[in-house]
């Protein structure tokens, strides 16, 4: 019964972190971003924006509270269906490999996803120091729709960009999640940006000031 | 009577010969990167083609461009630290006299000045406050640097601290205690708003603004457009490797819209204007361009752009636009 | 009005190349003398008492020793005897430390268990180790590659050790895995082409240490037996024939194999150099 009804919802209940236990990074936080919506966040540098995208993706576990996907609490072994991208794609690409490798780890080529994000073919050829940041970063989100992503965290994908690739980088980025019907946080401290892409805002400071009882 | 108006006249060209006394002028100035391809073949990247700079004391001017165009190279071109396998071509003059290499090593770290995008370029071991003082010309004291610090709205007592301890934004506003520390006329600082958020980029800009108020040159390498917009004497759009646009800021204050079609595409990507996305990217450093670099994404491209390449033409004051149809 | 600002040549793409010609001649003069000793036969190392004690000549390059022996073959023979025990060494080494190595990776109990280990081993003094493992062996090459390879893998899994955490935390291993992939697969596309280098270059490093040790433990009696030429042995029989100054008995070997140590060491830095361009 549950199911159905927290069915279609990346849910925060509660979550709360810290680095060292006398100081809490933030906690009772909740947040819920539905299916096909995407919602912007924005907040000062170090609040712990990227921490909270990094616990709803799980690459970090909770000190309080739950993650829930669709639903359900499950360690996924598999694919995990919160895809998070990241700020520095030359970071998150191995520098070693062809960037075709990249799309044999996500098991599936897509053409579609490769055009609309305006992969070059002669690309998948070079190596990650071959091209600009730009270019990269679109390698990274063509990674993130693997056919079982659910829901994508955005954090700061495109703060390190000129106007023109944050522009071509987010409507490609868009089209897609729409057409998916995924559901998208987007972290930004540019909130014309947010306002121009999200459906909703939600500040960050607020978030961490709200206590439930 | 006679002798005594042809005396203020004197004195009168003086001071404008010193107000317009041009800080750098770079001229042509070309970037190329020799390095190997796929298996043996020698590539050659053509990373800067034909860049052009003007800039006076007390200016403020920022080069805009896409990321990763080769503007971070630009910094080093003018300093002369480019990597070993390029070869440097093109003119540029430091207080109206040519810039030689010997010159070049005279001027750098004393009158010229970086201040890089990275945060770790300090000595990691050496205490902060000592770093800032060793640039200094005159015989200092701890205490001149300490002010410094303050007027830079750190706390004297990161004097005594180790870079590894500063968080990234202290190591940005050292940088600036270091720009004025050291007297220098230039600064380039190359991106220095990257991956800051708001805040940090008001107070950034602010220092800047400060450091050009103080009578020097100050160049700011960045993709931010509005950034520039905010406190730019004059703005150079550089796209694939050349100056495609230099424009006054009185002229966009006067409500005039940026000439060169990629300054306008620029300009309406921008969430808070079109948001527009053109459809393309820049030729790649390998290319090697016939006609205008922005034809194949240009709007408004014809024949002739294909063809023949646009010199860059002089706009009234120190304004210059590439493009055959400017501002049309 | 140009200026010419012509910077300092196109240095650095000749580099690459001129480090890669060493590399190929290093290779070429180690294969020469390495694999020689395949096709030295039985007569070369003969004993021929009628042309005993004899001083380098044209004939004799590198003169005859007490038997007749020609020194020249005995030498290369011995240097491709010590190749051979060198190569042994050097693989189960090699194997030994990033077995070890990538356990360490698995979780923080087998990574302080490996710690341990290393810093036990590295505490013994080697040559010591090596001659007692030789000893309770029986000597012999089984002894002394056994003995090698368990004495050599400490520093090298020390530096894969330290690789393989950095690798760990980049950002891209962290994306793999939640895009699903195993261990196995972890390992496999990201440690080990990051790891190969300085595999490879650890590999190629243990050579001049297992074939000095070799030398060394064959001359001090725990080695090979006599009858092998390794170089160990001709020079400690020649130790003898010194006083009566037959001094290429000694030099001739002693250089040589002095010569594939700077080789081998030369080879595996040129490699760093190649693989590593920073």
């Amino acid at each position: 019964m549950t199911k159905w009804l927290g069915a279609s919802m990346l849910e925060c209940k509660n979550i709360g972190f810290y680095y060292n236990r006398s100081s809490w990074l933030f906690r009772n936080i909740h947040l819920s971003i539905e299916r096909g919506e995407i919602v912007g966040i924005y907040g000062k540098s170090g609040s712990g924006k990227t921490t909270l995208a990094k616990i709803m993706a799980n690459y970090l576990s909770p000190m309080e509270g739950e993650v829930l996907v669709d639903g359900e609490k499950s360690n996924f072994s598999e694919v995990y269906p919160v895809q998070l991208i990241w700020q520095h794609p030359e970071q998150a690409i191995n520098p070693k490999w062809k960037l075709s490798k990249i799309f044999e780890e996500a098991k599936e080529l897509d053409q579609e996803i490769l055009s609309i994000l305006g992969i070059k073919e002669e690309w998948l050829n070079r190596r990650a120091h071959e091209l600009s940041g730009g270019e990269l970063q679109r390698f990274c989100i063509a990674r993130a729709f693997h056919p079982d992503t659910r829901y994508i965290i955005a954090d700061e994908i495109t703060s390190m960009f000129d106007a023109i690739t944050q522009a071509q980088i987010w409507h490609a980025l868009i089209w897609l999640v729409k057409e998916r019907n995924i559901g998208v946080l987007a972290i930004s401290h540019q909130i014309p940006l947010l306002e121009r892409i999200s459906d909703r805002l939600v500040d960050f400071n607020q978030l961490k000031a709200v206590r439930t009882e | 009577m006679h002798i005594v108006y042809e005396l203020n006249h004197e004195i009168q060209e003086e001071i404008e010969k010193i107000q317009n006394h041009l800080l750098l002028e770079v001229k042509n100035l070309s970037l190329t990167i020799e390095r190997f391809g796929k298996g043996w073949t020698r590539e050659h990247l053509y990373v800067i083609r034909d860049f052009h700079l003007k800039i006076h004391h007390g200016e403020v001017v920022a080069i805009v461009g896409a990321s990763g165009s080769g503007k971070s190279l630009l910094a080093d071109a003018i300093l002369g630290i480019h990597p070993k396998n390029s070869i440097v071509d093109g003119m540029i003059k430091y207080e109206n006299k040519l810039l030689t290499e010997k010159r070049r090593k005279r001027l750098r770290g004393n009158d010229i000045l970086l201040i890089p995008q990275m945060t770790n370029a300090l000595d990691p071991l050496m205490k902060v406050g000592k770093q800032v003082k060793t640039l200094m010309k005159q015989k200092s004291y701890q205490k001149s640097v300490k002010q410094i610090f303050q007027k830079v709205g750190l706390d004297p007592a990161v004097y005594d601290q180790i870079p590894s301890a500063c968080s990234g934004g202290m190591i940005r506003k050292v940088f600036i205690a270091m720009a004025l520390a050291s007297e220098a006329k230039l600064i380039i600082a190359d991106e220095p708003t990257n991956g800051l958020d708001d805040e940090s980029i008001e107070e950034m800009l602010f220092q800047l603004k400060m450091l050009a108020k103080d009578n020097r040159g100050v160049i700011m390498i960045t993709h931010d457009l509005e950034a520039a917009m905010k406190i730019a004497d004059k703005i150079a759009v550089f796209y694939a490797g050349e100056t495609v646009e230099v424009v006054d800021k009185k002229h966009l204050k006067k409500g005039g819209k940026f000439r060169h079609p990629y300054s306008r595409a620029l300009w309406n990507a921008l969430p808070q204007n079109g948001f527009i996305a053109i459809d393309s990217s820049q030729p790649s450093a390998t290319e090697k361009l016939t006609g205008c670099s922005f034809a194949k994404q240009c709007p408004k491209a014809t024949k002739k752009c294909n063809m023949e390449k646009p010199l860059l033409k002089e706009i009234g004051h120190d304004e210059m636009v590439r493009c055959f149809y400017a501002g049309m | 009005m140009k200026n010419q600002f012509l910077s300092i040549d196109f240095d650095n793409t000749n580099y690459k190349r001129r480090v890669l010609w060493k590399i190929i001649g290093l290779v070429c003069l180690f294969l020469l003398v390495a694999l020689s000793g395949f096709w030295i036969g039985e007569e070369q190392l003969e004993a021929n008492m009628g042309e005993k004690n004899l001083s380098p000549s044209l004939q004799h390059p590198f003169g005859t020793d007490w038997l007749g022996r020609d020194m020249f073959f005995r030498t290369l023979s011995g240097l491709h005897l010590s190749w051979k025990v060198g190569l042994f060494a050097a693989v189960i080494s090699t194997a030994i430390a990033l077995t070890l190595s990538l356990l360490s990776s698995v979780n923080h109990f087998f990574d302080s268990l490996v710690t341990m280990l290393i810093d036990l081993f590295l505490s013994i003094p080697h040559l010591v180790a090596l001659i007692l493992i030789a000893f309770v062996l029986g000597g012999g090459v089984k002894g002394i590659v056994i003995g090698i390879a368990f004495t050599h893998w400490p520093s090298l899994t020390r530096v894969l050790r330290a690789e393989i955490l950095q690798i760990k935390s980049a950002e891209y291993v962290h994306v793999s895995r939640k895009l699903g992939k195993s261990r196995m697969w972890i390992i496999r596309h990201h440690y080990l082409p990051q790891l190969m280098p300085q595999l490879f270059v650890g590999f190629i490093l243990l050579f001049p240490h297992a074939i000095l040790h070799e030398s060394a433990i064959t001359f001090l009696g725990f080695g090979l037996s006599p009858e092998q030429p390794a170089i160990g042995i001709i020079l400690s029989e020649a130790m003898k024939y010194l006083t009566m100054g037959m001094w290429w008995l000694v030099v001739f070997p002693g250089l040589s194999l002095i010569g594939m140590v700077v080789i081998f060491d030369a080879l595996g830095n040129n490699l760093r150099k190649l693989l590593n361009p920073n």
